[in-house]
């Protein structure tokens, strides 16, 4: 039988392997004719990391050397790029006008990479990162030691900014969403990543929308959407790639986003296959290597004459190439009803391990600091082989464990012995701790920590410790008895604040990780709280996350039972004017508001304005110097006046003028639950001080400042905290109060709640007695506000913040 | 009755862990993109007293309403917990890796 002839267009690691199969099983059916518009042989793509940072050289890497070629008869074409393919004569023709013909095809045209055409995109020094040309320029690049800035923090780009940091370059990595690699990892492992690339001297800004790259004729610097101008010399664009299946378009190949292939990896015209990464099999489209290789091998078979294999989209696996970072995914984490999570964390090791199943299979794994069990984990994925229960508790452990006996934690607790160490932080054993509880007749986790001090710094032997309780008391002991903040954590909103702080976590993915939170991303309780807290304690650095935070702050307004909301514009001390009360019956005559009511705070309430409405509302109410009555956040709301001496015979201050230099100097201001202050004139009390978070009562000699009043589900009458002689000392008194509150509350706590909670006297001792913690707490007070009194109102009315929350999709019909 | 698919928005149209709204013949959808970056189109009504669930927060592949906490799982629609109810899911792709497209029943 003659030879056929096989040609093929590309000469990547997917044709490669191709022929790999095809000469083993067919060594002499075919001849085989390459083209490779790259000027050299088959090499290992998936090593150029290597190659960029230094720690291979380019022959380290080849996989088929000039000899492979010569011993399989393959005539190979460097550096002929195939500029068309004419079906009908069934030849090809390359750049150079050589012309071959064939009987069988393969198009392993490979993928381009993605460039986002922002201007001064084609200036040189503007580089991708996909061939040995590449990596050569920007080794070249490299040894001016200058600044690069890379564009996509996924897989090939922390990849080449850890290539160009080890090449001496100042290395900054862009990336558009708030985590590294999220097609690949969650938020938590997204988070170790970031600290592990940061701990590299490598600079990682999230969140990065590329609006310019700067320069005459050559890359100067990139400029960001937010004004931010970074230096470089070199840009490097990884964002991603797209099949590049011009060449099967041109031939009037079926294609859509790549070259549409079957099972058998044949094209609409049965005599030409296609391989690679300019493949699209069932609407995928493949980047990783271990599906190109499936794909591959079904290719040679088929054309070997083998009938029954078929090609299956593949389960894939990711590794980054990082020397010193481990991590590792593979299959489907995204959550689901029918799904369940194991998440294991050590913070210490900076260990995150989360383990999807569904059905009792393992579907999912992510894994970061600790990846030993990857293959193992990917080998069950892959098997689909049912997980029993017992087999299940020890799952996340990995190999080691499997099949193994599970450990009762309660007689793993009872084995230890006495000297063994509990808490590592204050060096308590258990022998200490189990002596504490017998002597002093300890019943919970608080008496512990009080005696022994175990537990009670990074409380990450919480669970330890209330197993020993558990051991030594029996059913005596209830562990659900001191509650987690949600049901993500066991730790309660008092641990999670002191960790936050003790432990400098500034962001919601790093409390999640080094508290070990039970879930992958929190709840609607736990996020709105994390929000909080961080961004008090962090203000100058604490991104506000938009997503954590209730519907009512999102769009700064009130939603109604009917999904409508209500404006309220501030007014301050209660104080309005001809010219606010024509702007609100203008706005509410212009978007036909259906009601309108005094509130109980002195403020008029705008009922039933649609969301979309909202931004167009506003730039109305702005336009008459009104702003935002945050009436509908955790936050600073009012603050009610008499009209005080002003006008009243009784009146002894200017009640009206304090109250609203209060509200001037405290509004903005984010609080653990809503603050509602009011100043009275006399202790007629007409401003129902007496009964407010905060309430003034002036009186001939000065002002009394009373606190931890409620007139809601609780009726309380306020505390005093202090009398006062001037309304400068009023102003610092209460301002070091509601400091003092934002910074120890628990969220949805009310101030009435945490003086509770504290300790009437706390507060006095904190704000009136100690003056050096006062002035602190007015200090901390007055950074938190240095970026809280910017109207979120005007921010969406005109400079289009958060457009998309006010903007409805109405898809052509 | 046909049903067809409905081009809708770019996937950076929706925030992660949020959502928008999308109106299509009396038809009020929200359309969910959760941290892990699946996208999930449900009806736009809670089943406890009709919030408007793309207002709620996102987490764990499910929705919090912003009216009473009724927390419903955005692949199966279904209300999670002790709760009980659902609302009528609709099937997505993402299309060029860009394109968020909806199916819906046309009239």
């Amino acid at each position: 039988m003659s030879r056929q002839k096989l040609v093929v267009i590309g000469n990547g690691m997917a044709p490669g392997r191709a022929l790999e199969e095809l000469f083993e099983r067919a060594p002499d059916a075919y001849d085989v004719t390459i083209f490779n518009a790259e000027p050299r042989v088959n090499y290992n793509r998936i090593m150029l990391s290597p190659v960029l940072s230094g720690e291979k050289q380019f022959e380290e890497i080849v996989i088929h050397g000039d000899g492979w070629y010569v011993d399989h008869g393959v005539t190979l074409y460097k550096g002929h790029k195939v500029t068309e393919i004419d079906r009908e004569a069934k030849t090809v023709t390359s750049e150079h006008g050589e012309v071959a013909p064939y009987d069988k095809l393969i198009i392993a045209t490979g993928s381009v990479p993605f460039i986002i055409p922002v201007p001064g995109h084609k200036l040189a020094g503007v580089l991708t990162y996909r061939d040995l040309d590449d990596v050569d320029a920007m080794l070249l690049a490299a040894k001016s030691k200058g600044k690069a800035v890379v564009i996509g923090g996924g897989l090939l780009g922390l990849e080449a900014a850890a290539g160009l940091k080890a090449q001496g370059m100042d290395v900054t990595v862009l990336h558009l969403m708030p985590t590294l690699m999220e097609r690949q990892l969650d938020e938590s492992a997204g988070y170790l990543l970031e600290k592990a690339i940061r701990a590299r001297g490598i600079e990682v800004i999230t969140r990065a929308n590329t609006k310019e790259i700067l320069g005459d004729d050559k890359v100067t610097g990139v400029l960001l959407e937010d004004g931010t101008k970074l230096p470089a010399d070199i840009v490097v664009m990884a964002v991603g790639i797209r099949p590049n299946g011009e060449l099967g378009k041109q031939a009037g190949l079926d294609c859509a986003r790549g070259i549409l292939v079957n099972a058998q990896l044949q094209t609409s015209d049965p005599d030409i296959y296609s391989v690679g990464e300019c493949v699209e099999f069932e609407s995928n489209t493949y980047g990783l290597v271990a599906p190109l290789y499936d794909m591959a091998s079904v290719c040679g078979r088929h054309l070997a004459g083998e009938t029954d294999c078929a090609f299956i989209h593949p389960q894939t696996s990711t590794k980054l190439k990082v020397t010193g970072v481990d991590l590792f995914s593979a299959g489907d984490f995204a959550e689901g009803d029918a799904r369940e999570d194991i998440v294991f964390r050590d913070a210490s090791r900076g260990v995150y391990k989360r383990l999807v199943l569904e059905d009792n299979r393992l579907i999912g794994a992510v894994m970061y600091g600790d990846t030993a069990d990857g293959a193992y984990f990917f080998n069950l994925i892959k098997s689909g082989e049912a997980i029993d229960a017992d087999a299940r508790d020890t799952l996340i452990f990995g190999q080691a464990y499997a099949g193994g006996a599970p450990l009762d934690p309660m007689a793993a607790v009872a084995a230890l012995p006495d000297d063994a160490e509990i808490c590592g932080c204050n060096g308590v054993s258990k022998g200490k701790i189990c002596g504490a509880i017998a002597n002093q007749n300890l019943t919970d986790l608080d008496g512990v920590r009080a005696h022994t001090k175990a537990s009670s710094s990074c409380g990450t032997c919480t669970g330890l410790v209330e197993q020993l309780l558990a051991l030594q008391l029996g059913d005596a002991f209830d562990a659900s008895a001191p509650k987690g903040m949600c049901s993500c954590t066991d730790l309660g909103h008092g641990d999670v604040r002191r960790l936050i702080k003790a432990k400098e976590l500034k962001t919601i993915p790093a409390v999640m990780q080094e508290l070990q939170w039970k879930t992958s991303c929190g709840c609607a309780k736990c996020r709105p709280a994390l929000n909080y807290y961080l961004l008090c304690d962090w203000p100058t650095e604490y991104v506000d996350d938009q997503q954590s935070r209730f519907i009512n702050e999102r769009v700064h307004a009130n939603i109604q039972k009917d999904g409508t909301y209500s404006v309220v514009p501030r007014m301050w001390g209660g104080m309005t004017s001809a010219k606010e009360l024509r702007a609100i019956a203008d706005v509410v005559d212009k978007f036909s508001i259906p009601s309108v009511k005094c509130t109980g705070g002195q403020r008029i309430d705008m009922l039933g304005v649609k969301k979309e409405d909202l931004p167009a509302v506003w730039a109305d109410l702005n336009a008459a110097g009104m702003v935002s009555g945050h009436a509908y956040g955790k936050a600073l709301r009012t603050v009610k006046t008499c009209v005080g001496s002003d006008w009243c015979r009784f009146g002894t201050q200017d009640s009206t003028g304090l109250g609203m230099r209060l509200e001037r100097h405290l509004w903005g201001s984010w609080t653990p639950a809503k603050v509602k202050l009011a100043v009275s004139g006399c202790p007629r009390n007409c401003a129902e001080a007496t009964c407010k978070d905060i309430g003034v009562i002036c009186v001939d000699s000065g002002y009394e400042v009373h606190f931890a009043g409620a007139a809601g589900l609780d009726i309380k009458g306020t505390e005093i905290l202090t009398k006062v002689a001037t309304e400068d000392e009023a102003m610092e008194v209460i301002t070091a109060l509601l400091q003092l509150y934002r910074e120890e509350g628990y969220y949805l706590e009310r101030i009435y709640k945490w003086a509770n909670r504290v300790g009437l006297d706390h507060a006095h001792k904190k704000v009136v007695e100690d003056l050096d913690n006062r002035r602190a707490l007015l200090a901390r007070f007055d950074v938190s506000q240095r970026d809280a009194q910017n109207d979120p109102w005007a921010a969406r009315a005109t400079d289009g913040a958060e457009a998309h929350e006010f903007r409805v999709l109405e898809p052509a019909s | 009755m046909p049903s067809r698919w409905i081009d809708i928005c770019d996937l950076t149209d929706i925030p992660v862990r949020g959502s928008r709204v999308v109106r299509f013949q009396g038809a009020e959808i929200g359309v969910f993109r959760t941290a892990s970056g699946d996208v999930h189109a449900i009806d736009n009504r809670c089943p406890h007293k009709r919030g408007p669930l793309s207002e709620g927060i996102v987490h764990d592949g499910a929705v919090t309403c912003p009216l009473h906490n009724m927390i419903i799982d955005l692949k199966s629609g279904m209300a999670r917990g002790a709760d009980e109810g659902c609302v009528a899911v609709y099937p997505v792709e993402i299309r060029d890796g860009e394109r968020v497209h909806i199916k819906l029943s046309a009239a």
